[in-house]
């Protein structure tokens, strides 16, 4: 499924959106912004956060990776994609 | 605050707000000495624990107990934390969970609910509760569900639920669970009182590996399983939490402030109270939460071993149950001199006729 989106032609593909429960935030006692959810506390680095906060259930994948391909030159779409991979399978995000 | 043992801000802090509970279960964790409700904080003082755990980075608060449901308090409590900016679960057996109730907890800004289960049908979760008690878990996992939360169950395995892992995990799916936590039982407390009852069998251990390998892989995706092993008959100890005074604080319903929900069990430890003295300053500066920071109190098994980074020298409560000394090698690992200890325990012909959790006379 997600190996169709980034081909990013026929259909706009998957849209990623932080689960239920699931809380991403800034923490001023360590001056870093923070996803809360159900197992404990992930500190996100700024692309992990750049990506969080385009998931939203409004942009697909292809778009997120468009978007961010602008701020951060270095990022590949297969790089946001094994990350929202890794926090789907954390429960931090699903795919709508 | 800066400390000579390298402590950062702690994340979480496990709000025991009652030992009262409906439930007798004889896994209990809670020590055998319960707190009664003349010993509990009042509103105010859980208000300002709160508030000092949230000012020195805590992200995330686990109102627990005894069931915290006892507590009339729980949504002010709730709603407080939330306030702060907190994540906030609720760890319950259900038992009192009304659709009202929880309602009000939910307005109030409860995130998840973590639901104990203790049998995979009435027959045995009654008796192990030592109430009726399983109907409840079915009634409360549908209000949570439909209150659009996300739920954890947690199961405590032992010798008398053992053979039921399929049926438990079976049961969590009905249930709705996002997540399941199928835990052996670690001995503290009442546990510990009751571990030549509970101690589940080899062979019963090596066929739920199976059974929980295989489930991993077919719910993947769909609910998501965590197994905590039987740490006994393992080569190397489980790890102290993520390392004493690193992570996690928990306070008791008294007000006492602990590195760890069993570490009461350590009597030569200096426990402070809220009630005298801030978190924050328990936090850094008692002896209690610096006593097994760092490594050089390790004896010297521990000191010149590869995985001191990784189990903190295993379980500071255990050393201390098993041996007496809690700065000892957990006496788990196959490197202490204490490992005779753990295997003695393993050989002994179990016991049966559980000593159900009662309210000390």
């Amino acid at each position: 499924m997600t190996a169709e989106a980034l081909s990013g032609t026929a259909s706009p593909g998957p849209r990623p959106r932080i689960r239920r429960g699931v809380r991403l935030s800034y923490d001023k006692v360590r001056n870093t912004p923070v996803v809360l959810h159900p197992e404990g506390v992930l500190i996100p680095n700024p692309t992990a956060t750049a990506v969080l906060e385009l998931c939203d259930g409004e942009h697909s994948l292809t778009e997120i990776a468009r978007l961010l391909a602008d701020r951060y030159d270095a990022v590949q779409p297969e790089q946001i994609r094994s990350l929202l991979d890794r926090l789907a399978d954390k429960q931090v995000v699903e795919w709508t | 605050m800066t400390n000579p043992k390298g402590a950062v801000p702690p994340l979480s802090l496990t709000a025991e707000l009652t030992h009262r509970c409906p439930l007798h279960c004889g896994y209990c964790s809670n020590p055998i000495e319960l707190l009664t409700r003349d010993q509990e904080l009042d509103t105010a003082t859980w208000r300002e624990v709160l508030t000092q755990a949230h000012d020195i980075g805590v992200l995330q608060v686990h109102f627990s107990g005894g069931e915290p449901l006892g507590r009339k308090d729980l949504a002010e409590l709730i709603e407080h934390t939330a306030g702060l900016g907190a994540y906030v679960n609720l760890v319950t057996s259900g038992l009192g969970l009304t659709e009202a109730r929880l309602q009000s907890l939910v307005d109030a800004g409860l995130n998840h609910v973590q639901l104990s289960v203790q049998g995979a049908d009435a027959a045995i979760g009654d008796r192990i509760a030592g109430t009726r008690a399983h109907h409840h878990k079915i009634i409360a996992a549908d209000l949570v569900r439909r209150a659009g939360l996300p739920l954890s169950v947690n199961v405590v395995l032992h010798r008398e639920n053992h053979h039921q892992v399929a049926a438990l995990i079976d049961f969590a799916e009905e249930l709705g669970a996002d997540r399941l936590e199928l835990a052996n039982t670690q001995y503290y407390g009442w546990a510990l009182r009751n571990r030549s009852q509970l101690m589940p069998t080899a062979d019963q251990l090596a066929a739920a590996e199976l059974i929980v390998q295989d489930a991993l892989v077919r719910l993947k995706g769909k609910m998501q399983i965590v197994y905590v092993i039987a740490d006994y008959p393992e080569k190397f100890p489980k790890p102290c939490t993520y390392g004493w005074g690193a992570r996690q604080i928990t306070v008791a319903p008294d007000g006492t402030v602990m590195p760890c929900p069993a570490a009461s069990a350590i009597s030569t430890l200096q426990l402070e109270n809220v009630r005298e003295r801030s978190l924050g300053e328990i936090w850094y500066d008692s002896s209690s939460f610096n006593a097994y920071r760092g490594d050089d109190w390790m004896s010297d098994t521990c000191r010149s071993c590869d995985r001191r980074e990784l189990d903190f020298g295993g379980c500071r409560c255990q050393a201390f149950l098993l041996t007496g000394d809690a700065a000892a090698t957990d006496p788990v690992c196959h490197k202490s001199p204490d490992r005779g200890v753990v295997d003695l325990i393993l050989a002994e012909p179990r016991r049966t006729g559980l000593v159900m959790r009662s309210p000390s006379r």
